[in-house]
């Protein structure tokens, strides 16, 4: 291919022996011509991280083989350079962004100097010289007041801003292509659509290549000029992103967009149950003011108000930042709320004591974010799931019978209470947690980011499961999410929070439909794909 | 900052009281009698009496502690039983050679570890590796004594490169002499350290080694060394001067037994022959001046901790 900044033809890596796959990535074949920006897109253990990384000559070599293919760029194949040449290409030729701002930067080093180190690598720039470049590239990336924030440490910045940094250092030296891995999946969404523009309008004004991988279709629609769709290490389908977004092909392209969660909510009816959880005036702070006025005090949450009634599901929005986990860890009384009643079916829990609050936690339940963490990997499924009820007197035989017709409800198999977590898919596992949460007989569930951490497809399936058991148990749902999409589809009222504060509050559909307060619309707009995408 | 150091200087004050309180009680508790020590074989039940009177013994014990106390936060940490001299001079003559024992052999130490353990780190499983870690196995196994012995055998009494016993100061006798009579005590006492230094060096650059920021590094183009040297050491050196730290405590024990073996006249000597001799107020005098330099060691750690790590802040 003509013009093409990088070329992958025929790439296979190998996987160690005892993998559940021969090769991570299969038969690979994509370019990436100037000026254009290439998404590949695919869920977890596609292999399009695999491809992206093995291009820069990064993945794990102990595990990670490539053999068979060529990577082409300028006539150069970079699978058979040497060392000092690909090392010197990174940074020169081609660079990379990554998934964690928080964590890509070294935390002991000022940013300023981490973007000259680029230049002190390749270039014969002075001291005072790599200065002058590192500030203009800085600026270039849009971040406010280069000359003070070189001398910044990456903790004192923002995600967003250290992605910032991360960009300017990828691109300092003006290299032909660009790859980004994930570069937004962990910045909220106003600050992703931010980060996305800047890559699009620097891509178009420096006419380099951009391989961009993602998960996210949203993004995919918001800046691919052409889309290549990975499944288990092989390529699906690939073409210009108008026509797989208008018509895609293959069955997979098809699922996967499906699976993304619409903007549009669906028809709800208004629920009638009993209010089971009322919050009043809910007050969280953080820290203290010193003897002298000084200290640092944080407002949590500010005077929050909401009432969930069973069989109904509240979401509750927000970016990081927002109070929407320290609302829900108050409601658990993980944490002591500052002021303010929480009343479960009545009685005030805010200010009572662990001892006087023990009875009341198997009412309230939760789903926490990361299913590989949340679950203790040394206990089989089975005492996970009758813990609870057998610390609260069920007798054990009681609570298994019961574990087993739960792990029936959230579709997996009562035989595999036997086995552990480590055994079972993300999916799978959050599955379990939430059979863990019910094997309480909670009147309220609350799901902390729970689908978050998933693949969409997956998303979908624990999305379908989390609205049939609060149907089914007749549940009070508190639902905790960053994500706009995954809101309008499972909550049937929301409630928007910012800094601490509620900024609005209504039935899902009117807010979406006609958000009143300005921060409200400001994420619905920046949600990814809002544009293109209207599946 | 400023107010955090005077906060942690003041509050050496009750842990040094706490300290006191321990000491007293532990030696007032243990068994033997200063008395009947100084008294000789011979002495009769009167004789022992007589000097414990003189001693101050006889008092109740909150009398005796309360002298103690007093006259600590004066300054004076009593005077020896035995030689009559104050506590004070008799550690301000020994704590030349052990303050130099200590610095050579912290200096030492960590000049080899350091390296030796980063490598090990980086070249992880393969036989330099599991070379390093085999010395830090047999490091932490050899005692003190042993090893002393072995090396003043070779390199004393076989290969008579180096002088067997004493210590020379080096300022006194210069730099010369005081290097090779300060040689086999450092590495007797350094072997321990090395391993330990170097063990947790190696885990310690191996976690950073897995850090999204060394990624970073290489994904610039930066040579494997210096990714090494800049990114992974550096963020490394917390758990590392943490193991320090808690190895200039354990080197007030190796000092005891190192300065014996080399019959060196420092404050390991001074100890024990107090503690065979049950000299109470030399050894009172020993614990409380090792916290107190055990206390400002700690302080001096943590405010390492903030030129070596941005994000730590008091």
């Amino acid at each position: 291919m003509s013009g093409a900044v990088l070329s992958v033809e025929g790439l296979t890596v190998s996987l160690p022996k005892g993998a559940d796959r021969a090769n991570a990535v299969e038969d690979i074949d994509l370019a990436v011509a100037a000026g254009e920006i290439v998404c590949v897109v695919g869920e977890s253990g596609s292999g399009k991280s695999v491809t992206a990384f093995t291009v820069m000559g990064l993945q794990d070599s102990r595990a990670l083989k490539p053999v068979a293919g060529r990577i082409m760029m300028d006539g150069e194949d970079l699978l058979r350079v040497g060392r000092r040449r690909l090392r010197k290409l990174r940074g020169e030729k081609m660079s990379m962004i990554f998934q964690e701002p928080m964590t890509a930067l070294n935390p002991v080093a000022r940013v300023g100097d981490q973007i000259g180190e680029m230049l002190e690598i390749h270039t014969d720039l002075s001291a005072s010289g790599r200065k002058t470049r590192v500030i203009a590239a800085m600026e270039d990336v849009g971040l406010p007041d280069p000359a003070s924030m070189y001398r910044a440490f990456p903790h004192q910045l923002s995600g967003g801003q250290r992605q910032r940094i991360m960009i300017a250092m990828a691109l300092v030296l003006e290299p032909d292509l660009l790859i980004a891995d994930e570069p937004t999946t962990a910045l909220d969404v106003t600050t992703q659509a931010q980060i996305l523009d800047l890559i699009k309008d620097i891509q178009a004004r420096r006419g380099m290549g951009v391989l961009f991988i993602t998960h996210d279709f949203g993004v995919v629609a918001d800046i691919a000029d052409r889309v290549v769709v990975m499944q288990h290490g092989r390529i699906v389908e690939q073409g210009l992103a108008e026509q797989v977004l208008r018509a895609p092909e293959h069955p997979y392209t098809k699922m996967l967009m499906e699976a993304v969660p619409s903007m549009t909510p669906p028809e709800r009816e208004a629920a009638t149950g009993a209010e089971t959880l009322v919050v009043e005036g809910l007050d969280k702070t953080y820290g203290h003011r010193g003897l002298l006025g000084g200290g640092r005090l944080v407002h949590a949450a500010k005077s929050v108000d909401f009432a969930l009634r069973r069989g109904e599901t509240l979401g509750i929005v927000g970016e990081s930042g927002s109070g929407k986990s320290t609302v829900a860890r108050c409601v658990m009384r993980l944490i002591d709320p500052t002021s303010g009643r929480v009343l479960l079916d009545g009685r005030d829990i805010a200010g009572l004591s662990q001892g006087a609050l023990r009875p009341v936690r198997r009412d309230i339940q939760v789903v926490f974010q990361d299913p590989y963490r949340s679950l203790n990997p040394r206990r089989n499924v089975g005492q996970s799931i009758t813990e609870g009820p057998v610390n609260f007197g069920t007798p054990q035989a009681e609570a298994m019978a019961r574990a087993e017709e739960l792990m029936r409800v959230v579709g997996l198999d009562p035989d595999a209470l036997e086995r552990f977590p480590h055994q079972f898919s993300g999916g799978q596992r959050q599955r379990i947690a939430i059979a863990r949460a019910l094997a309480m007989q909670p009147h309220v569930l609350i799901a902390d980011e729970a689908v978050s951490a998933l693949d969409v497809s997956v998303q979908a399936q624990v999305l379908d499961l989390l609205d049939d058991v609060r149907d089914r148990f007749d549940l009070a749902m508190l639902f905790i999410t960053h994500d706009l999409r995954v809101a309008a589809q499972i909550c049937d009222r929301i409630l928007v929070m910012r800094q601490g504060e509620v900024v609005e509050q209504g039935p899902t559909a009117d807010v979406y439909a006609n958000p009143q307060h300005d921060y409200t619309r400001a994420l619905l707009a920046a949600a990814p794909g809002a544009a293109r995408l209207t599946v | 900052m400023l107010v955090y150091i005077l906060k942690r200087v003041a509050m050496t004050i009750p842990v040094m009281g706490v300290v006191a309180l321990f000491v007293f009680a532990l030696l007032r508790l243990s068994p033997g009698d200063p008395a009947a020590v100084i008294a000789g074989d011979f002495a009769t039940a009167e004789d022992v009496a007589r000097i414990r009177e003189q001693l101050g013994l006889s008092e109740p014990l909150v009398v005796q502690f309360g002298t103690w106390v007093w006259s600590l936060m004066q300054g004076d940490l009593g005077t020896s039983i035995f030689s009559g001299k104050p506590v004070t001079e008799l550690i301000a003559q020994r704590i030349e050679p052990t303050m130099l024992l200590a610095l050579t052999t912290i200096l030492f130490s960590v000049a080899v570890a350091v390296p030796l353990g980063t490598l090990a780190a980086f070249k992880a499983g393969s036989l330099i590796d599991r070379f390093v870690m085999l010395f830090s196995v047999g490091g932490f196994s050899v005692p003190v004594f042993v090893l002393g012995y072995v090396l003043i055998y070779v390199f004393s009494l076989n290969l008579r490169w180096l002088p067997v016993q004493g210590y020379r100061s080096p300022f006194e006798h210069g730099l010369g002499p005081f290097l090779s009579h300060i040689t086999l005590p450092t590495l007797t006492l350094s072997v321990i350290f090395i391993a330990l230094i170097a063990r947790m060096t190696r885990a310690s650059v191996i976690e950073v080694l897995e850090e999204d920021y060394v990624r970073t590094a290489r994904a610039k183009g930066q040579s494997e060394l210096k990714v090494l040297m800049r990114h992974a050491v550096r963020n490394a050196a917390v758990p590392i001067v943490t193991v320090i730290g808690i190895g200039i405590a354990l080197l007030i024990g190796g000092v005891v037994v190192t300065e014996s073996v080399y019959n060196i006249p420092g404050l390991g000597r001074l100890v024990l022959d107090a503690v065979l001799a049950r000299d109470y107020p030399i050894i009172q005098g020993l614990i409380l001046f090792f916290s107190f330099v055990y206390i400002l060691l700690n302080l001096l750690i943590d405010l390492t901790y903030t030129f070596l790590d941005p994000r730590i802040r008091y």
